[in-house]
């Protein structure tokens, strides 16, 4: 029983990771109708500038927002510079791009900071609070910061003005530019908030993984499995699939282990939760192909 | 000076001339109507105007030339654009569609006045200002779209076809309410319309478009009265 809620809490932790890749894919996707394929590539790269900051003896919370600012100006940067002379341009011609970003930053980590695997301290103390045999303090802090940020970024579309321009912009770009919305100042804008997220993400997930420049490659694919299962559509739905994707992985090793273990039957282990987890995104779309919260729009005409 | 001048435009979607060479003015404070057939270049003249579409001539607002500019910034310079198909941001609330046409807009204290403008002109909207406007009826979505072009504190209103598919008590409502909109808030109106009865008993001003082209033009009761625009367009 202990070892199930760990396994949980250790679930919870990781779809807390999943949790804001999904929600920095459906930022963009919301927008472009683009999965960004180098979002983990970003969000590595942002976990080495931190790494880098942090060597050069910065303390963790002023190189935290520093890594944030600067990966936010990375992203807007890219859109500006790579995706918005192509805004017309075939979708294929958008993946090849995408696919490109990745292996630049991927090959770019690896030239500046080296292959080898980088240790990554964690920023949280270890102290013993309730519950602390289920919970490692950094998976506490993983939950906590995720959600202190999905908090503030809610609050930012629902309540700021910028937000609501930025919610227009990506559900009707035409009626937005005749409200005098700058729309592609607001893609931009979405870029550069996806890989802020992505940024605290790398970031967070650096010190359980270790630094390298293929760390998310993994990562990247269940954050993708938990804003499917949302909905891609769907904020909410997105950092909700991706606890989800987090928790259910690991009980599917667990339950595994059990099975093992009482029956010696092997089936399912730590090797496969990968292959489960997307088995289930599969099952999961096909039944309800907009996701689980994928929004239903209810129109009347 | 005309507050809006079109001289001499002409557009293309791909191969196909749409425009070829329309000249109009507009004269402040007015109401002006261009009339025409499916296909003449209504439709494409409104979009000219907020640089939706690529076009050459000239096109000046309030004197200043404004082909060539991008949307938003045309928007910006007083122009409400009532598009075809009203344009609503239907997973946003009532009260959302109508601030986020406010959004270039920075003195609140005019906004909200606005706001109570557009309740007092559309008391529906206000009983469903929490509702996703894409829920609301066609007639409701109409008058949320004239109330987000009013939101943006325009000197024009560019309508376009504000009473497609609508029940005739609402578009009458509709178009009572649009000269009032003229009248009381000050707002020019270029309106585009099929129902060239109903647009000519509001305009005092008339634009008669065939294929691309202005073939006629006057005041509204001198185009009322011609006999082919009473035989083509208004039926009788």
């Amino acid at each position: 029983m202990e070892q199930l809620i760990q396994q949980i809490a250790a679930g919870l932790a990781n779809g807390a990771i999943y949790a804001c890749l999904a929600l920095a894919l459906v930022m963009i996707f919301v927008s472009t109708d683009h999965i960004n394929f180098a979002q983990g590539e970003l969000a590595m790269f942002s976990a080495f500038l931190c790494w880098q900051l942090l060597e050069w003896n910065m303390p963790f919370w002023l190189a935290l927002p520093a890594t944030v600012l600067a990966s936010f100006a990375l992203g807007v940067g890219i859109e500006r510079a790579v995706l918005r002379p192509l805004h017309n341009a075939p979708v294929l011609s958008i993946v090849v791009v995408f696919i490109g970003l990745l292996t630049i930053f991927n090959s770019l980590a690896g030239s500046i900071w080296g292959h080898t695997i980088k240790a990554f301290a964690s920023p949280f103390p270890r102290v013993t609070f309730p519950g602390s045999g289920y919970f490692g303090s950094h998976q506490v802090g993983m939950i906590l910061v995720t959600v202190l940020l999905l908090l503030a970024l809610f609050a930012f579309f629902r309540f700021t003005s910028l937000g609501l321009a930025m919610r227009a912009a990506a559900q009707n770009p035409a009626s937005a530019r005749l409200s005098g919305i700058r729309v592609d100042w607001m893609l931009a804008l979405g870029w550069g908030l996806a890989a802020a997220i992505g940024a605290v993400a790398g970031t967070l997930v650096a010190p359980v993984v270790y630094l390298e420049p293929n760390m998310m490659a993994g990562i990247l694919l269940y954050g993708f499995a938990g804003a499917l299962v949302g909905g891609i559509t769907s904020p909410g739905g997105a950092v909700a699939g991706g606890f989800l994707v987090g928790v259910l992985e690991n009980l599917v090793a667990y339950f595994g282990n059990v099975l093992e273990r009482s029956t010696g039957l092997y089936i399912v282990g730590n090797g496969e939760k990968l292959t489960v987890a997307l088995i289930i995104v599969i099952v999961v779309l096909t039944l309800k192909p907009s996701g689980l919260f994928g929004s239903v729009i209810v129109k009347r005409v | 000076m005309p507050l809006l001048e079109v001289e001499g435009l002409t557009a293309y979607y791909g191969q196909t001339q749409a425009l070829h060479g329309v000249s109009f003015a507009l004269e402040p404070g007015g109401i002006t109507t261009l009339l025409g057939a499916n296909g003449a270049g209504k439709t494409t003249t409104l979009r000219s105007i907020c640089g939706m579409v690529a076009t050459e001539g000239a096109i000046r607002f309030d004197g200043e030339p404004i082909s060539g500019k991008a949307t938003e910034e045309i928007v910006r310079l007083g122009v409400g654009h009532v598009p075809e198909g009203r344009g609503t941001f239907t997973n946003l609330t009532v009260d959302e569609n109508l601030r986020v046409a406010a959004y270039t807009r920075g003195d609140k204290a005019a906004v909200q006045r606005d706001m109570e403008m557009v309740f007092e002109y559309f008391p529906i909207l206000r009983a469903r200002i929490g509702q996703q406007a894409g829920t609301l009826s066609g007639g409701e979505q109409q008058m949320l779209a004239i109330s987000r072009a009013l939101m943006l504190g325009p000197r024009l209103m560019l309508l376009d076809e504000p009473s497609f598919g609508l029940a005739p008590l609402i578009v009458q409502e509709i178009f009572r309410i649009m000269r009032r909109i003229n009248s009381e808030a000050k707002v020019s109106m270029l309106l585009v319309e099929q129902n060239a009865a109903l647009a000519l008993e509001l305009a005092d001003h008339a634009y008669v478009l065939e294929t691309g082209r202005v073939v006629m033009s006057g005041k509204s009761s001198v185009v009322k009265s011609d006999e082919a625009i009473r035989k083509s367009y208004l039926g009788y």
